[in-house]
């Protein structure tokens, strides 16, 4: 049925994969960067749409809405692309890495909300009558009980960060995608490099993975 | 000034900017009225390509969420393996792939087919695990109950399980379609023509980045917005 006369070249694969692995850390790298900023950021962009002040609830609203509702690509290009308008400037690396952050703040902040919503409020009114100040309380009583709830989103949201860090590619930044599409382009074995960072985003999706479910057994002693 | 004033004049503030952005830049750019009509082109490709593989995804996402909450030992190792490649792999890795691995074996297929085949698988992964949630959710006793009552396997499922499991995820459906919209922006890696790769080419003719990202995030966020409210109204009504 069909003509079948392509032989796959691995060897040019492996020769690379060195530098294929050192660009994997980049994608890590701004993976954790843009998760961990974009996690303080969070935490202020939820207490500020629960909040009753208008002047920190319609920003986060906004945040929130425009980082969930706008492909993560758009973002990347309005940073990279947009920003140029006002005279900024940045490299693909930060550009993406501010993106994510963004990204991942507007997503987080609501996982956070969902968090802090399903923890009753009489604990607080229990905790403050046993005569806890309300920043012990926030410390000791709710914020344990929010992490376990949002732990396994957030692993997701680690995940997801790492896929969304391929786009970076499109604006010329050198992470994983970007620097096999480099490397690609000397040889044209698209098809082998290809599959071979396919096959890296699985395992570092999958050790993510791996490993947030041993920290939770760590944590929460099995019962998260 | 009271807090509802706040929030009108942040928002008022936040349109006259736009309004402004628009109306400058337009006057002194190369924009014409056939760029707008190519922006559109593109919105519609983006929905038509959107649509599509929506349909075809949730229709094998159903088909492979029944067998994954009926599957025996081999069928959900080799089912959930390839489920889960697909959602631990970049999307665009993914086009990427499919499209060199058609040129491999030299099928003559369309750009638009390879973007939608791989979104449609992709959207069947996500559509499965809400599927079998769904099924899972409808507690055992009642299916029991059911079939004693004299229902068929097929009666139970059409009359016991879809109407009971769909209230607990149809949410969910819901954000797998906001997804999808999303990520069909992707499908601009292998030169499919929609929304945003439009907006590209039309960037790097006029140079008014800006403008035109605005734009689109615009329309984006038209698409998008309403049927996240809807999700979110579903959620609060459908909450048992």
């Amino acid at each position: 049925m069909f003509d079948f006369d392509y032989t796959f070249h691995w060897i040019t694969v492996w020769n690379v994969f060195p530098e294929m692995l050192s660009a994997a850390l980049i994608t890590i790298e701004v993976a954790v960067l843009s998760m961990f900023f974009g996690l303080i950021i969070a935490i202020f962009l939820s207490l500020g749409k629960d909040s009753d002040n208008e002047l920190a609830k319609t920003p986060s609203v906004i945040w929130i809405e425009l980082a969930r509702n706008t492909p993560a690509l758009f973002q990347i290009y309005m940073m990279y692309f947009g920003l140029g308008a006002f005279g900024i400037h940045l490299s693909p690396h930060v550009a993406v890495l501010t993106a994510l952050t963004f990204n991942n703040a507007g997503y987080l902040a609501e996982t956070l909300r969902g968090g802090f919503a399903s923890i009753p409020p009489t604990q607080m009114s229990a905790s403050r009558s046993l005569g806890m100040s309300k920043v012990q309380t926030y410390w000791y009583i709710i914020l344990p009980q929010v992490l376990r709830k949002v732990y396994h989103p957030m692993t997701n949201q680690m995940i997801w960060a790492i896929l969304m860090t391929s786009l970076g590619t499109l604006v010329g930044m050198l992470e994983l995608t970007g620097k096999t599409d480099q490397l690609q382009s000397l040889s044209f074995r698209t098809f082998e490099f290809y599959l071979v960072t396919a096959a890296m985003y699985f395992v570092i999706a999958k050790s993510v993975l791996l490993g947030s479910k041993l920290l939770a057994f760590k944590l929460f002693r099995g019962d998260a | 000034m009271n807090n509802k004033q706040i929030k009108y004049l942040i928002y008022a503030l936040i349109f006259i900017y736009l309004a402004y952005e628009t109306v400058t830049t337009i006057k002194n750019s190369t924009l014409t009225y056939y760029d707008l009509e190519f922006l559109l082109e593109g919105l519609l490709r983006t929905i038509y390509i959107s649509v599509v593989s929506i349909v075809i995804g949730t229709f094998f996402g159903i088909i492979f969420g029944y067998l994954k909450s009926n599957a025996n030992f081999f069928s959900e190792i080799l089912l959930s393996g390839f489920l889960d490649i697909l959602r631990s792999v970049p999307l665009i890795i993914q086009f990427i792939l499919f499209y060199s691995f058609m040129g491999i074996l030299e099928i003559d297929i369309s750009i638009f087919w390879v973007g939608a085949i791989v979104l449609s698988a992709y959207t069947s992964a996500f559509v499965t695990e809400v599927v079998r949630a769904g099924i899972d959710s409808v507690p055992e006793t009642t299916r029991r109950a059911s079939r004693s009552l004299g229902l068929s396997y097929w009666q139970d499922y059409r009359y016991i399980v879809f109407p009971l499991g769909i209230r607990t995820v149809f949410p969910s459906w819901i954000s797998i379609v906001l997804s999808v919209i999303k990520d069909s922006a992707l499908v601009s890696v292998i030169g499919y023509l929609e929304l945003l790769k439009t907006t590209e080419e039309l960037i790097s003719k006029t140079q008014e980045a800006l403008l035109l990202l605005l734009g689109v995030g615009f329309f984006y966020f038209i698409i998008s917005y309403p049927i996240s409210l809807y999700a979110a109204h579903l959620e609060r009504k459908l909450k048992v």
